[in-house]
């Protein structure tokens, strides 16, 4: 049941059922979106925060109880640009990087109410269209510090934060946005393994003291340079082998690289994950004045090629992509076969 | 599109991916960044040197190592702090954080500490089945969250695997808990099926190498997708300071283990030797030795290892020794305990310095002092340094007679001179040791007297049973700097109080140390200290007496010392008042209304072969050693870990293993020479309960009243308040129940502990009264099992091993008075009544009720199968008095002796 997207729909296609047919389309950027709206600061506070001591201008996240109808909004341009998989609105949404706001004690409650209104858009999409069931990823960001580099250059042993307050963030973090109804779990943009070991870590934990069926989880990593590595210096393979331990449903991919910088990354992972693959590049790199310019057309060009090598099995965009980018995307990919899950053996082939 | 295949390898990672595939060759885990197997590094990190730590572990990855193994268990580090910092810096290496991390160490806090800090894919070393099932998948869920490969050693609840079945069976269990319970992949399980030590000259040790290497065989069969991995240099552990024989029995190890499935091993990366390249009649007795194909093998390697010893440059230097200075001998000898040229070395060096005296001021204090060093910074081992102090005292007994001689000379010259005459003083400071009235135990005492007497100071030592008048009387006419008190059992902690109040009476200005088992620092604190404000120290063991009497006696440091320690007293005396109220206590008769609840109609109570009592008098002594539970000997010797696997213990197993063969040497002779003879008294009488806390013998006609005290502490809800009188059947019944009694002795220890004493052989002296205690529990054991299988009988089959017998898995139980169960020393004397132990078996009460001889055990037997070991725990003022009108004592009286049980100040 659990897996099922809404709550009458014993026939109701899981997500796994959506893999083996086909490719499935994650959301796109969340942030290049709401600065359409052009918010204000007084947007971001909203009545309940007007006298809040400080500011709350960018707190992204806070716009899921202060702006509820603008994220809804959002959710739903996405979702009528096809997507299957919608991300919550809740990127920096625990205690640690909610500290820049002093917000600390709101994280749970963002995470609460980011699901909730994610939740009633795609609920509405699949009661709508029931061949076409909309799944709500929680979203779980890399969060503000990290746990394997020192912020001192002078003291490379420091560490600005530990792994059992990484975990309790995250596991606060987990419970809202499970609380709050979604379908999966998604740690992404990992760019310090040991940041995505601690969220695992508070998944797993989570799950065993709920007593309650664990949710699939979703990881992407991000590669930050040409180098091939994470920004905490691992190889992609290293990367990968490091949290597999999760048993996730998909492993993958994004931010910081576009497509076509991305190609030979997502590829080797195609080669080497035992479970799904996901990919969703920024809209190529971003220009002198730091906007993304990359044309829907490109972006879902260069995605429908890896779609054809058989390297993917969910696809969107991230950072500078919109629900045009997403709607083409989709599109290109609609009728191209998924990559065939992989055979795990369980024997060794004998050997000399 | 075709899918892709996805092989079960174990796939590892540091900042790159290290996979596991079949023509992988083994793996060298790097050994050299563990505090118990790298002196150097275990210095590194002691003094906070992390950058050079960090080098030793570059170092490993240059020589080779795949993977490399951090271990941090250490007494006198901070484990799981050091594991933190070493891998944060370890993270900002590249070239060394490359590779996957081997998170090692025996305690899992210090495990999990170091998973904390590490993002690529560990190898947990290790976890293991030795506490049990419960535990052992609690930790392999924590090594699983944090996606790491767990090696498991193959150990349960029994012990360490040391045979072939044992290995494989253990592993095998630990496999299905680990895939079908916990959800491990079994290509992350690596087990560890337990290198051991061989050629160590004991026989059941041959077999080892062959069993390692057959388990292998068969666990690569039965499980195939998982690794082996195994510590390689525990093999050649007797060979230590040999390392040519020791590199030749790895690689000859290596090459047959690998050939039968070895996966990786812990190694010293840079100084495996080629197999092909060992020279053949090495190579031949290697294999002789890790095969086991010849009974002779072992004196053969042993045999060749001198000569290769011989050719060995370090070791050329110790048989050099003897060529050095005089000075340098002495130094020599101490350190390293020979006793063998100490005479002739003595002289020598008296003939040499003006006065006898400076001699012992001189080298010999230079040489303890060395020593002393060494034990403080966890180098040697309190046998090493007995047996040190061995070599000292048979050193200063040369001298003795020449010091006399010299002061009587003197005393002759200035009575000549018409002078007054000086005391010698040589400068050392004087301790004085008492084990206090009452008690008679003092192997702890003793052995605080010869570390003490190590490092340099006047030890006077006056033995067991010392009242408070003579202690004080001697510590005035001494001088002494340091009054020390030992004891061992619970009216020993009055005693103590009554010293610290004369101390003050008498307007003592010394400090006064607290020591022995029945002493805490807690009790210290609360009852000891705030008697005598001139300084009361605590002290846990007679390494840290060492420390205590340092800055005792360093004038600069005394007062500052005492004052920190003062403060920490108040602290604990103020949270010891503040706890108190905490608790909560129930009355003595809502208490008993929540006693054990026993259906007595559905029990029916069995009736002992015999009523009355029955001596053993000189009881085989060779049928009580194999019942000996080793665990508190080496406890005694201050070396701390479960027996056998102490014996292979990194840190301190070699000395274990030396002082474990010395002691069965001694024991042999004890029991072939009947040095010792082991008397008993057992005895069953019929029994009824009041249903209350009272239990009526009918003992010869007479009735006999036992009082028993109950647990008043409130507790959860179905857990009961226990008395000991809750197992016998009440009266009410109408069931005629019965308790038994017993009391065991091993007499005669005297005249050799005069002879070791006339030698100077404090070794020999710990160890016989160490092997006394031990044989006396023994006894005890085996008598009890007699009495269940036999004398009662009322468990006709039990096949249990001494494992289980130890963990006390029997039916029954065999409460001694005094402790926890019934802690009123006073009910001793109904017992000894009852035995007539003092005439059947020889043992004498003194007036604090210790048992005379010291190696004697004492008890009541109850055979209900409910019947468990608890602890009364604290009562209150009403069961007190209570009591006190069951018993006809006194109030005082009893109060004084529930001293440690009161909950209330009296």
């Amino acid at each position: 049941m659990i897996f099922n997207v809404n709550e009458g729909g014993f026939n109701m296609k899981t997500i796994q059922d959506c893999l083996k047919e086909r490719i499935l389309i994650i959301d796109g950027a969340m942030g290049t979106m709401i600065q359409r709206h052009k918010l204000e600061e007084k947007d971001y506070r909203g009545q309940r925060f007007a006298d809040w001591p400080s500011d709350l201008k960018g707190n992204n996240d806070l716009l899921c109880l202060t702006q509820p109808d603008i994220i809804e909004g959002i959710h739903r341009e996405y979702l009528d640009a096809g997507a299957d998989i919608i991300e919550t609105n809740t990127f920096n949404a625990q205690v640690i990087s909610m500290a820049d706001y002093h917000m600390e004690s709101l994280a749970y409650e963002i995470n609460v109410a980011a699901a909730r209104i994610a939740k009633k858009a795609a609920a509405d999409y699949t009661s709508r269209n029931p061949g076409k069931p909309r799944f709500v990823a929680g979203a779980i960001g890399p969060m503000n510090k990290t746990l394997s580099l020192s912020p001192d250059v002078n003291n490379p042993g420091f560490r600005a934060v530990s792994f059992d307050e990484v975990a309790g963030a995250y596991y606060e973090q987990v419970k809202g946005l499970v609380e709050g109804g979604v379908d999966l779990l998604l740690i992404e943009t990992i760019f310090d393994t040991l940041n995505a070991k601690a969220a695992i870590f508070a998944i797993k934990k989570f799950f065993r003291d709920a007593k309650q069926k664990e949710l699939p989880i979703l990881i992407s990593g991000t590669i930050t340079d040409a180098s091939g590595r994470t920004l905490s210096g691992q190889t992609l393979e290293a990367f990968y082998v490091s949290v597999m331990h999760a048993r996730p449903l998909s492993i993958g991919l994004n931010c910081a690289l576009g497509a076509q910088e991305m190609r030979s990354h997502i590829e080797e992972l195609s080669q080497i994950a035992a479970c799904y693959t996901s990919a969703y590049p920024n809209a190529g790199l971003p220009n002198a004045m730091g906007e993304y310019d990359e044309q829907p057309e490109q972006t879902a060009h260069f995605i429908e090629e890896w779609a054809e090598n058989g390297f993917v099995n969910i696809v969107g965009g991230c950072c500078g992509t919109t629900p045009d980018h997403i709607r083409h995307i989709a599109e290109h990919v609609a009728t191209i076969k998924p990559r065939p899950l992989p055979v795990v053996e369980s024997v060794l082939e004998t050997s000399s | 599109m075709s899918s892709l295949t996805i092989k079960p390898y174990l796939r590892l990672s540091g900042l790159e991916p290290l996979v596991v595939r079949p023509q992988t060759n083994f793996l060298n885990v790097g050994e050299r960044t563990n505090v118990t197997g790298s002196k150097k590094f275990a210095r590194l990190i002691r003094e906070n040197k992390y950058e050079e730590a960090l080098s030793v572990a570059r170092q490993q990855v240059e020589n080779g190592a795949q993977i490399l193994d951090v271990n941090m268990d250490d007494a006198l580090l901070d484990g799981e702090k050091a594991m933190q910092t070493f891998l944060n810096l370890l993270q900002a290496e590249p070239d060394i954080a490359k590779i996957p991390i081997m998170i090692d160490s025996s305690k899992f806090s210090i495990i999990e500490a170091g998973l904390k800090c590490v993002q690529g894919k560990c190898i947990v070393n290790s976890i293991s089945l030795k506490e049990g099932e419960a535990k052992f998948i609690e930790q392999a869920i924590i090594c699983k969250s944090y996606g790491a490969a767990v090696i498991v050693m193959a150990f349960d609840e029994t012990g360490q695997a040391d045979t072939l079945r044992k290995k494989v069976d253990i592993s095998y269990r630990a496999y299905k808990i680990l895939t079908e319970q916990v959800g491990y992949d079994p290509e992350d399980i690596i087990f560890d099926p337990n290198i051991f030590a061989i050629a160590t000259g004991i026989e059941e040790h041959n077999n080892y190498a062959v069993d390692f290497i057959e388990a292998i065989k068969e666990i690569k069969q039965k499980m195939p997708l998982t690794r082996i991995s195994g510590g390689v240099s525990n093999i050649s552990f007797s060979f230590r300071g040999n390392e040519p024989v020791r590199e030749a029995m790895h690689s000859v190890f290596l090459y047959y283990a690998i050939k039968a499935g070895m996966d990786m091993g812990i190694v010293n990366a840079g100084a495996l030797v080629v197999y092909d390249e060992i020279e053949s009649q090495l190579k031949q007795l290697c294999e002789d030795v890790i095969l086991n194909r010849n009974p002779e093998a072992t004196d053969k390697l042993l045999a060749f290892a001198e000569t290769v010893k011989a050719k060995d440059k370090s070791e050329v230097k110790d048989e050099a020794w003897r060529k050095g200075s005089v000075q340098e001998r002495l130094k020599h000898a101490l350190v390293n305990g020979i006793t063998e040229y100490i005479d002739a070395d003595t002289e020598e060096a008296r003939l040499k310095y003006p006065k006898p005296l400076d001699v012992i001021e001189g080298p010999l204090m230079d040489g303890m002092n060395v020593v002393g060093d060494l034990f403080g910074s966890g180098k040697m081992f309190l046998p090493q340094v007995v047996k040190s102090a061995r070599v000292m005292k048979k050193s200063v007994a040369v001298l003795t007679p020449f010091i006399e001689q010299e002061k009587e000379q003197r005393r002759l010259a200035a009575e000549a001179s018409g002078s007054t005459v000086n005391g010698e003083n040589t400068g050392a400071a004087k301790i004085l040791l008492a084990t206090v009235k009452g008690d008679v135990h003092d192997i702890g005492k003793n052995i605080v007297g010869v570390v003490l007497g190590c490092n340099g100071y006047d030890i006077i030592d006056l033995g067991v049973m010392v009242p408070a008048d003579k202690i004080l009387e001697t510590a005035k006419k001494e001088k002494v700097d340091i009054i020390g008190l030992s004891g061992l059992i619970t009216p020993s902690l009055d005693e103590m109080v009554h010293v610290a109040r004369e101390m003050k009476r008498q307007d003592f200005e010394v400090p006064l140390l607290i020591g022995g088992a029945t002493t805490s620092r807690m009790h210290t604190a609360v009852k000891i200290a705030p008697e005598f404000e001139k300084g009361v120290v605590h002290v846990l063991d007679a390494s840290r007496s060492v420390t205590v009497v340092g800055s005792l006696l360093n004038e600069e440091q005394k007062p500052h010392f005492i004052k920190g320690i003062q403060a920490e007293y108040k602290k604990l005396k103020e949270d010891f008042a503040s706890k108190k109220t905490v608790k909560q206590y129930l009355t003595l008769e809502k208490a008993q209304e929540n006693k054990v609840p026993i259906d007595w109609q559905k029990f029916q109570p069995v009736k002992p072969a015999f009523i009355g009592t029955k001596a053993f008098d000189g009881y085989d002594l060779a049928e009580i050693v194999p019942y000996i539970d080793w665990g508190p000997f080496f406890i005694a010797w201050e070396l701390h870990g479960k027996f056998p696997q102490i014996l292979k213990d990194e840190k301190v197993g070699a000395e274990a293993t030396k002082l474990y063969n010395d002691a069965q040497t001694l024991l042999k002779q004890i029991v072939k020479e009947k040095w010792l003879k082991a008397r008993a008294v057992i005895g069953f009488w019929p029994a009824n309960s009041d249903g209350k806390d009272t239990v009526t013998v009918n003992a010869d006609g007479a009735p006999v009243h036992l009082e028993f005290l109950r647990q008043q502490i409130k507790k959860a809800a179905d857990q009961p308040n226990i008395s000991l009188a809750d197992f016998i059947a009440p009266a009410t019944t109408g069931k005629q129940d019965h308790i038994g009694g017993f009391a065991v002795t091993i007499e005669g220890i005297e005249p050799h502990i005069q002879r070791f004493q006339a030698a100077h052989d404090d070794y020999n002296k710990i160890t016989l009264q160490a092997l006394a205690d031990r044989l006396a529990e023994a006894f005890t054991e085996l008598l009890h099992q007699r009495v269940r299988k036999e004398f009662w009988g009322y468990v006709k089959e039990e096949h249990l091993n001494n494992e289980q017998l130890i963990k006390e898995e029997y039916m029954g139980i065999r409460p001694a008075p005094g402790y926890p169960a019934c802690p009123d020393h006073t009910e001793k004397r109904k017992l000894f009544a009852m035995l007539d132990a003092t005439k059947q078996a020889g043992i004498v009460l003194t007036e604090s009720l210790a048992m005379y001889p010291a190696s004697s055990v004492s008890g009541w037997y109850f055979a209900h199968p409910e019947s468990k070991y608890f602890g009364v725990g604290k009562i209150e003022k009403d069961q007190v008095e209570d009591y006190t009108a069951r018993k006809g004592m006194p109030l005082d009286e009893v109060e004084r002796w529930l001293r440690p049980i009161l909950e209330y100040d009296a």
